[in-house]
């Protein structure tokens, strides 16, 4: 209630210091999420402070991106903020698409903002969208299947090849639990966000500092090789087509002894609802191979104004409000605290009610805090981002490697031709590009 | 003379037709089943999905978050607008066409169904931008005209067609009876054609109740049909499969009632002038 109502008088006060400002209709564009679904549910408390009104449009993630691209590429104007990830925001910062964010007004927290997270989403050291929830990479596992199989869980960072040996001891198919379950569906987004890091691991990267793609390295074929070798020998069926949601409920049903996946999900997880492992599952951290950089992921969910916007400074006022510390309060107050938006600031991991609500939280904090995009690989990279290359070519590329390597998966090619075939892909597109000369 | 069917084969080709039948139905059978689940349940194996718990908790959460009826209503006035304007403008094109065709007439016609090949999203920006200019992004107005540009060839084909089976000697009586050419088209040609014409109107809305691309990139808050509607429910992360459902039934039952109860109309519009 106290949170409720110094939000109301914040706002109240903006609005007197606003001189009589005119209520504004803005369009919010956003994906499909249990956290957007919160903030959707909580905005009427903002619109009722302020006299705004929000339209809000939701999206599936990829068309979203679509939908929004056409928009803002050609100043379409149809939107007042929108969701984008911690992939877009450097790029379209950097291209004048969208609004800075450096004035969100003196009560805004920024130092509180995670440094990894604010630096995902800086362009020329401008903050252009602010996050609403952040995630890392960590390994899931079944406490009581390791408990049986008598496997000690990993209190260090461990290697994919220990992984690995961990994996054949708890494997079990005939008890319906298999050994590990990773994400094999095609998409940058989707095994192509598992195989980053790992490839990260394996002392691989996507292009050397002159942007020649490195997909037929030693690394990038051991990485792979162990990946489909780890995948037929210890996966679910059909694992080519598991993305995030397919692996997160047969995870919840009980079918997995382990899963590395986003940090975000451990919510679900612990909640007795939604799965039935819930008291049963712990956590370590995303294993490492030749080096411990780039290990975990790093993705964040941000809000930001599109530069087309004529109503910039209502949209301000929303940004400020839905991703500030009271709004973190305001959901764990109404919600629970175990919905609070992850990953986005210090405050919330300093919250007793937070901690004891979410036990997951101090691996999520030290997992997205390891996290860093701009320093992701052994050997220097031009560009920033663990799981993806934040260069607008990237989602071509990303996606067709992930097909390929899907395909390497399913059994229709071998990991060789995978690999050479994503790298002829990829040096076409670079060449075509101008990256290389 | 009807040729003999032994008792055999028609059961064979009753039972094929059954089963083909059912495989064709069973996604939207199967989508119905999940959209009376929870969240939970909804992602299990087959057979524990039917063992669990059945509720219409996904119905209710679906209408509290979207405003249905707004995107029901944006679906019928886009897909009946686009429909019945396309109309008003193939039927004078298909009568040219069927009973004063030119030299080119076969040119033309190919022409039209050749702007059907062309993908979509080639033409997304310049559309874009035309509609940004003419203020006609997300307006129910700038969906209605371009669903109608995109169906028109189909409109046009379907209608020439049916004007060709109709006797042209009957149209001459009528004017020789002295029939002004709009008498012609509306109390003589259109009567005649209206098995044909129903059966386009159905299948033109169907096109248009179902069409995604231009209706997810064009719109966005106002005039946004039944299509975003279903695409709100999906998602990469996070488990909606049951919400999805719900959703998915919300907008396709309107149009599958329609169907059901159009079906006879549709089949003989569809089969019209099969018979040479």
């Amino acid at each position: 209630m106290k949170v409720r109502k110094s939000l109301y008088a914040a706002t109240a006060l903006a609005l007197v210091a606003g001189g009589g400002a005119v209520a504004e209709e803005l369009t919010i564009a956003t994906v499909n999420n249990s956290d957007m679904i919160i903030m959707q549910k909580l905005s009427p408390q903002w619109e009722e402070a302020t006299g705004n009104t929000l339209n809000w449009v939701v999206l599936e993630e990829n068309v979203l991106r679509q939908r929004v691209t056409t928009d803002i590429a050609t100043k379409g104007g149809s939107f007042d903020i929108i969701t984008i990830g911690a992939y877009e925001a450097p790029i379209w910062g950097a291209q004048d698409w969208l609004v800075s964010l450096d004035d969100l007004g003196d009560d805004y927290d920024y130092e509180d903002i995670y440094e990894p997270v604010r630096n995902g989403l800086s362009a020329n050291g401008s903050l252009y969208a602010v996050p609403f929830y952040a995630e890392s990479s960590f390994t899931f596992y079944r406490t009581d299947v390791f408990e049986a199989a008598g496997v000690e869980a990993p209190t260090e960072q461990i290697t994919y090849d220990e992984f690995a040996e961990i994996v054949a001891k708890v494997h079990d198919p005939d008890n319906g639990v298999f050994g590990t379950c990773q994400r094999g569906k095609a998409g940058w987004g989707e095994n192509m966000a598992f195989v980053g890091p790992m490839v990260n691991a394996f002392g691989g990267r996507w292009f050397d500092m002159d942007w020649n793609p490195q997909l037929t390295s030693d690394e990038w074929k051991n990485a792979i090789n162990y990946y489909v070798d780890l995948m037929n020998n210890y996966g679910p069926p059909g694992a080519s087509s598991n993305g995030h949601n397919e692996n997160r409920a047969l995870f919840a049903d009980g079918k997995c002894a382990t899963w590395v996946d986003a940090t975000s999900a451990a919510g679900y997880i612990f909640n007795p609802n939604e799965s039935s492992v819930a008291d049963k599952t712990d956590f370590f951290q995303a294993p490492k191979q030749v080096t411990d950089k780039g290990t975990g992921w790093f993705w964040a969910w941000a809000l930001a104004i599109p530069a087309s916007s004529g109503k910039v400074d209502a949209a301000k006022d929303f940004l400020a409000w839905a991703t500030s510390k009271e709004y973190v309060e305001l959901v764990g107050e109404s919600e629970g605290w175990v919905a609070a938006p992850p990953g986005t600031r210090a405050s919330t991991y300093a919250n007793e009610k937070y901690l004891s609500a979410a036990p997951f939280a101090e691996t999520v904090e030290n997992s997205i805090l390891a996290a860093n995009p701009a320093d992701p690989t052994k050997d220097p990279v031009p560009y920033t981002g663990v799981q993806f290359v934040a260069i607008p070519e990237f989602q071509g590329i990303g996606n067709y490697v992930g097909q390929q390597i899907a395909a390497a998966l399913a059994g229709q090619q071998t990991v060789d031709q995978a690999l050479e075939n994503s790298q002829t892909f990829a040096v076409r597109e670079m060449t075509k590009a101008g990256y290389i000369k | 003379m009807a040729r003999a069917v032994s008792t055999q084969r028609k059961t064979i080709t009753t039972a094929v037709a059954w089963l083909l039948g059912l495989m064709m139905f069973f996604p939207i059978l199967w989508i119905a089943i999940l959209s009376l689940k929870t969240e939970g349940d909804a992602i299990r194996a087959p057979i524990e999905v039917l063992s669990s718990v059945w509720t219409f908790e996904s119905f209710g959460a679906v209408q509290q978050r979207s405003d249905y009826l707004k995107h029901f209503t944006n679906s019928v006035v886009i897909s009946f607008g686009s429909t019945f304007l396309g109309l008003l403008i193939a039927i004078p094109a298909a009568w040219a066409m069927a009973f004063v065709p030119g030299k080119r007439t076969k040119d033309v016609l190919m022409w039209m169904l050749s702007t059907k090949m062309l993908p979509p999203v080639g033409v997304l920006v310049p559309i874009y931008l035309i509609f940004r200019d003419a203020e006609l992004l997300d307006t129910r107005v700038g969906l209605v005209f371009v669903l109608m540009m995109i169906n028109l060839p189909i409109i046009i084909w379907m209608l020439y067609t049916y004007f060709r089976e109709i006797p042209g000697e009957i149209l001459e009586a009528a004017r020789m009876d002295g029939a002004s050419l709009r008498e012609e088209v509306f109390f003589v040609l259109m009567p005649m054609a209206i098995p044909g014409m129903a059966s386009t109107v159905l299948l033109n809305v169907i096109l248009a109740w179902n069409e995604a691309f231009w209706t997810l990139n064009l719109t966005a808050a106002d005039a946004a049909p039944l299509t975003a509607f279903i695409a709100s429910y999906s998602s990469p992360e996070g488990l909606f499969y049951a919400k999805l459902s719900a959703a998915s039934i919300m907008a396709i039952a309107p149009i599958l009632i329609m169907g059901w109860f159009s079906q006879k109309q549709l089949v003989r519009g569809l089969t019209f002038g099969a018979v040479k």
